[in-house]
């Protein structure tokens, strides 16, 4: 017990809880900025999945890396567009639509993945990508392990939720995507395009949920295993609504996930004697509580959920 | 007649489309040919007797499940969380069947159904009453009890009730007077099917029969116009979430008490999910419901058969599933899209 307390402990499971963040902080902040135009996507989980392996597959089989997250990045943005067909062309109903991308995602993954590797015990590795060090920074004592030696992908995740809310605060883009969320017709009223708003922000939130899932098998684990993403899509979207519809918000959120996420597989490794099974609930017991206390919904876009149709009230 | 004909077009449609999508990703993806590969699935899932009470067999929980499911949509409840719902009542299940041990024999089945739907009304109440009380989204919710009832599971099966006879996670086997009968001797297809059969009708007479159903009804073409109608929104949603979970609950009974006779990892293996896509393939209706279950279980079926001998992975099933619920919403929202302006 006391193995908890001690430095290497401690930082150890402060750095994991930044690499374990990732995957749901920039799901979350693409699914924001989605939802912030007015479209929400439930897919997030399907088109997480469907990153880590598209991304794992393009790795493994052409040896880079770069392509593989490319490839992570466009497949995310197709479902993402799919998405957006339904619901913004089509005017279809988005929790459906959403939860049949989940599907059709989580299913793809499966069947692409026993038809390019089979049945195999033995799961396919790559080599993800390496920790970099900041000059100088890393070698600060404490700080410098913990939150200056991480892949580049980390750094980028924890830029994401600050440039989105940059954008959507203080570029003249931004406010076209917010109002387009809270009053499509007023929107349109002033000539804004709401349907390619619209799909902009679904498509970009596509692409970073791509992004997180390709974090978990290029980065995180290396590998890939079937559902590698364990309902981390479903987490995203809930930490949306604590972050209030802000993507900086969503940082704390996801912090506090990935500090449950380190400390669940750390505490296993000292042999604390609680049963494995019961720590694997905390996340999504954690969410639960988090939604009991979150009671100001004030935030929600208004449009969200809700068709634009031209010429409609 | 024409409208029944009518509305059965779209899904019948989106699931060909589906299945032919299915069948370019065989032809692109795997070294198989896609109409030998479809022929095995059909051979596989009805081609004879124990073929098709297998089919049934997969059906009656997909049918309990989604007949739930089509009662808590009717009251614009997304109950995600018929799977977690579903392992709460296995749970509760087997905690009669295995560890009650002295009850008179004709108890048990009664018994078990009982506290299996109780176990899932409760587990599905928890979303409800938080969305009824809170405006709190229970499509989240209820997906997070899932992990926790799952988890759960795993929990019991490699601790505290775990069988010491032998070496995999599992509960000791329930009592014999537990078990439920065979309907057709010499195939596996028990009383289940019956039973879901009987829940479809009750279904069907409180929905379409029955002022708490018009009610229900109401609630899921308009929560507020329903509130201005004087009627318990909040009461309702809690209502229909615990039907809902107590279907589940006892599609969970029927796994145990029917098929496993204890309780393992993994029991269900996404009823509780593909009941969901066959709700909204069957547009919500008893009939459509039905005819749906039968189809995905003979899909599922099939694809295990597909997977040993065509070679192709069982997981594409997942796929046309996928498919399948996007080719019907969008066609729905399609029609309504291109209706010429009034």
């Amino acid at each position: 017990m006391q193995a908890i307390f001690t430095e290497a402990f401690l930082i150890g499971l402060l750095a994991s809880m930044i690499s374990m963040s990732v995957p749901i902080l920039v799901a979350a902040v693409g699914e924001t900025l989605s939802q912030r135009s007015g479209v929400l996507n439930l897919g997030v989980d399907g088109i997480m999945l469907s990153g880590a392996f598209s991304g794992f597959a393009m790795a493994y089989f052409s040896g880079s890396l770069w392509l593989g997250l490319l490839a992570a990045l466009a497949i995310g943005a197709l479902l993402g567009m799919i998405h957006a067909f339904i619901s913004v062309t089509l005017g279809g109903d988005q929790v459906i639509s959403g939860l049949a991308i989940a599907v059709l995602g989580g299913g793809l993954v499966l069947f692409f993945f026993r038809a390019f590797f089979g049945v195999t015990i033995v799961f396919p590795r790559v080599k993800g990508f390496q920790p970099i060090d900041i000059p100088w920074l890393s070698s600060l004592p404490i700080l410098g392990p913990l939150l200056f030696h991480h892949n580049i992908l980390v750094y980028i995740a924890f830029l994401s939720p600050f440039v989105a809310s940059y954008f959507l605060h203080r570029t003249s883009l931004g406010l076209k995507v917010r109002g387009v969320g809270e009053n499509p017709a007023a929107a349109d009223a002033l000539g804004v395009n709401v349907g390619n708003v619209r799909y902009l922000c679904v498509m970009l939130g596509g692409l970073l949920a791509g992004l997180g899932g390709a974090f978990m098998s290029l980065a995180l684990l290396n590998m890939y295993v079937d559902d590698i993403t364990a309902g981390r899509g479903w987490i995203a979207i809930a930490l949306v609504i604590f972050g209030k519809w802000d993507p900086a918000k969503t940082l704390w959120g996801a912090l506090l996930f990935g500090f449950v996420d380190a400390f669940q597989l750390r505490i296993q490794g000292l042999g604390v004697r609680i049963p494995v099974h019961l720590l694997f609930m905390l996340p999504y017991l954690l969410t639960l509580t988090v939604f009991l206390l979150m009671r100001k919904r004030t935030q929600v876009p208004a449009a969200l959920t809700k068709p634009y149709n031209r010429g409609q009230t | 007649m024409s409208s029944i004909l009518f509305s059965l077009g779209g899904p019948v449609s989106a699931v060909l489309l589906a299945v032919m999508v299915g069948g370019v990703l065989i032809a692109l993806v795997t070294e198989s040919n896609a109409i030998t590969a479809y022929s095995v699935l059909v051979d596989g899932a009805f081609g004879n007797l124990t073929a098709f009470t297998e089919t049934l067999l997969k059906a009656a929980p997909l049918l309990v499940t989604s007949v739930g499911i089509m009662v808590a949509f009717r009251g614009k409840a997304i109950n995600l969380g018929a799977e977690g719902q579903l392992y709460m009542g296995a749970i509760a299940t087997t905690w009669i069947g295995a560890f009650w041990r002295d009850l008179p024999a004709g108890l048990y089945v009664p018994l078990a159904a009982i506290a299996a739907m109780i176990a899932g009304g409760l587990w599905a109440a928890i979303p409800g009453y938080l969305k009824a009380r809170a405006k709190i989204n229970e499509v989240i919710t209820s997906l997070m009890l899932n992990y926790v009832a799952i988890y759960f599971v795993d929990f019991l099966v490699n601790g505290p009730w775990r069988d010491p006879a032998g070496p995999e996670p599992q509960t000791p086997p329930i009592v014999a007077a537990a078990r439920m009968g065979y309907v057709i001797p010499g195939t596996r297809l028990h009383t289940g099917i019956i039973i879901a059969a009987v829940c479809l009708f009750l279904a069907y007479l409180l929905l379409w029969r029955t002022g708490l159903g018009f009610r229900i009804r109401s609630v899921g073409s308009g929560p507020d116009a329903a509130l201005q109608a004087g009627i318990n929104v909040p009461a309702t949603i809690v209502l229909v979430m615990m039907i809902s979970g107590a279907l589940a609950g006892l599609a969970g009974m029927g796994e145990i008490s029917g098929v496993h006779y204890r309780l393992l990892p993994g029991i269900s293996g996404g009823y509780g999910y593909t009941a969901i896509v066959v709700a909204l393939l069957g547009k919500l209706r008893p009939l459509g419901v039905t005819l749906a279950s039968v189809l995905f279980a003979g899909l599922v079926v099939g694809a295990d058969s597909m997977q040993q001998f065509a070679m192709v992975p069982a997981s594409l099933v997942l796929v046309i599933q996928g498919l399948t619920i996007l080719f019907v919403i969008a066609s729905d929202a399609a029609v309504i899209r291109l209706r010429p302006a009034r």
